[in-house]
């Protein structure tokens, strides 16, 4: 696990939703074969509706048409992330676009689950509805070690709620290598 | 101190005395069910990580219906049954449900009941969200993905935080114009969709205890619309008829204690409901049905997990009896063993499908459909500006197909009444 990660933001609003973030019609790519799996990438967030995408100005397509990966690192939404179906492939798809790091108020259980579990992202909540106080495309440095926050663009430091119970997991970098490394599995 | 059922059946699969939300348990799972959309990737997952000698953990308790991507020309679509074919001949998983075989059943959520998987006090984990539907049997079950699906596969266990339990009690008679859909929409409006995050629902009082296994199968299936992590109703005798006629296993029957601990309670009595939709875009985007009425509709559906079982096509047929639709009306039988009963369930003399067909609705083949919008050619899908009445559980932007559509959610009677009229109208006018 990387203790910084510096990139630029992408801000939404409350309940992004699973369909949101991948729509259902692209769910039938293969994971394992990367010419398909990069389709993940380029449809990530392509069901935001437009005003809603790349707040607070809107209309910013999280991916650029033709593309396959975002320029923004880092999510920042409301409340309620991810709600919605069980879909892995809405964190997947979020990794694959080059996201690494989310920050909300909160997260729809599974969503959370799967981005912990796989490995994908990492899921941070705050008690600041921050996604009012971040645009998109300023610089976020995020340091893990020390749950914090600091807009490079703004200069502003806010702190981040403490993984909690799920740290092992998500410095291992998965469920898999969590379970290896504590023995459950071989 | 009292433990809620939810905390009951968590202890008993963790191998614990008692448990308290919060706690971080390991449970041990006693059904693993997934489809042809998180299935492939699951078993990508389970075999990437567990190596060529990967062993299913327990083959009998692993249950597979594809659903969701059915009856599509979608190549990639199509190559995902077929993984799931490979796969079940591979590793013979005996409770593989093929496409095109009389074994094909349909939406898993209802194939699980209808095929006897639901048994009081277990665990059932299954990767969709949806999941939370077997709770109507007193049990315990929850939605995951992929990679938490491929560690129980080659593990049969899965971490859990233990929820808090939010307590919802429903008194008085239920009257004719409402069904649990209504009552679920209202508690969603009520908590809104996060309302319930990381939370058990509990459902109890008389007017729950009133309601079929397939009604109490539509109030905890929306759980996850609130944010649930699984909803839950404890067993009756309406539930123990069901389960004589599906399964020869016996079962615990678990019930909260008079001094459990909950998060919340909530009470309401279904005499002063009335029927509801959730407006665009939004599970939670409460409105009564008066208050929107006369809103034009492009078209109407009735299927889905949520609102295509047997009890929601008697109601569909209780209004469509003698009457036309208006705009395009799809019916889509959850399950093959729904088709089946369109048949030969009877209302006024005339079975639902005939009622159905002399409507002028369309009769689909049972699978998710456009429930969740699904590939192009996918039947009931919105398109451009549609606006669909529907009895199915989302209504985010773009779930059923087309981004600019709007899709209210309402009940089988609401959704039938809007199609006679094609406009959103109240059951009422029509009862």
């Amino acid at each position: 696990m990387e203790n910084i990660v510096i990139g630029k933001a992408f801000v939404l609003g409350n309940n992004i939703d699973t369909d949101q973030i991948i729509p259902a019609e692209h769910l039938v790519y293969s994971m394992d074969d990367e010419n398909e799996a990069k389709m993940y990438g380029k449809f990530a967030l392509s069901s935001v509706p437009k005003e809603k995408s790349g707040l607070p100005e809107g209309n910013i397509p999280f991916v650029e048409k033709d593309k396959f990966e975002s320029e923004y690192q880092i999510i920042v939404g409301g409340s309620n992330f991810g709600c919605g179906s069980s879909r892995e492939h809405a964190p997947y798809a979020l990794k694959k676009a080059g996201a690494k790091v989310i920050i909300a108020e909160s997260y729809a259980r599974i969503f959370y689950r799967n981005s912990v579990d796989g490995g994908f992202v990492i899921p941070y909540e705050t008690k600041e509805k921050l996604n009012e106080k971040v645009k998109t495309g300023d610089v976020l440095k995020i340091d893990i070690e020390n749950n914090l926050l600091v807009n490079n663009t703004t200069g502003e430091t806010f702190n981040l709620n403490p993984l909690g119970d799920v740290l092992p997991i998500v410095s291992a970098g998965g469920l898999f290598k969590y379970a290896r490394k504590s023995g459950m599995i071989d | 101190m009292g433990m809620t059922i939810t905390e009951k059946i968590l202890a008993k699969s963790a191998g614990k005395e008692s448990v308290k939300p919060g706690d971080n348990v390991w449970l041990n799972v006693d059904v693993l069910m997934t489809h042809d959309v998180c299935g492939p990737p699951t078993i990508g997952i389970w075999k990437n990580e567990f190596g060529k000698d990967a062993k299913i953990w327990d083959k009998d308790k692993l249950v597979i219906f594809p659903d969701h991507y059915i009856f599509t020309a979608n190549k990639h679509a199509n190559r995902n049954v077929d993984i799931l074919r490979n796969f079940a001949e591979e590793y013979k998983v005996d409770n593989y449900y093929d496409v095109g075989t009389s074994r094909y059943k349909g939406v898993c959520h209802i194939a699980l009941a209808e095929e006897g998987f639901n048994i009081p006090g277990t665990v059932l984990i299954g990767t969709d969200s949806h999941t939370c539907t077997s709770g109507a049997f007193g049990m315990f079950s929850t939605g995951v993905g992929n990679t938490d699906a491929a560690f129980i596969l080659g593990t049969g266990k899965i971490w859990e935080k233990v929820p808090e339990t939010m307590k919802f009690t429903f008194t008085g008679k239920m009257p004719e114009y409402l069904t649990a859909k209504d009552l679920i929409l209202q508690i969603l409006g009520d908590i809104t969709t996060d309302g319930a995050t990381y939370r058990a629902m509990e459902f109890d009082g008389e007017a729950v205890f009133s309601l079929s296994m397939n009604e109490r199968m539509t109030l905890c299936n929306m759980a996850i619309e609130g944010g649930g992590m699984n909803g839950i109703i404890p067993v009756d005798s309406v539930t123990e008829a069901y389960l004589q006629e599906r399964t020869n296993k016996t079962y615990d029957k678990i019930y909260s204690d008079e001094d459990a601990v909950y998060h919340s309670k909530y009470e309401y009595n279904v005499e002063n409901l009335v029927p509801l939709v959730a407006k665009p875009h939004s599970p939670d985007n409460k409105a009564s049905v008066r208050e929107v009425e006369g809103t034009p509709i492009t078209k109407a559906y009735i299927g889905s997990c949520t609102g295509g079982k047997i009890a929601d096509f008697q109601f569909a047929a209780k209004i469509l009896f003698g009457r036309k639709v208006s705009v395009t009306t799809f019916v889509v039988p959850a399950s093959t063993e729904v088709a089946k009963q369109l048949e030969t369930e009877m209302y006024k003399g005339q079975s639902l499908k005939q009622i159905f067909e002399n409507a002028g609705a369309v009769i689909a083949k049972s699978s998710c459909a456009a429930c969740l919008g699904g590939p192009d050619d996918t039947i009931g899908r919105t398109v451009g500006k549609d606006v669909t009445i529907s009895t199915t559980n989302r209504n985010f932007p773009g779930r059923m197909g087309s981004k600019q559509a709007e899709v209210y959610l309402a009940s089988p009677l609401t959704v039938a009444a809007s199609a006679v009229k094609g406009v959103i109208t109240d059951p009422r006018d029509l009862m």
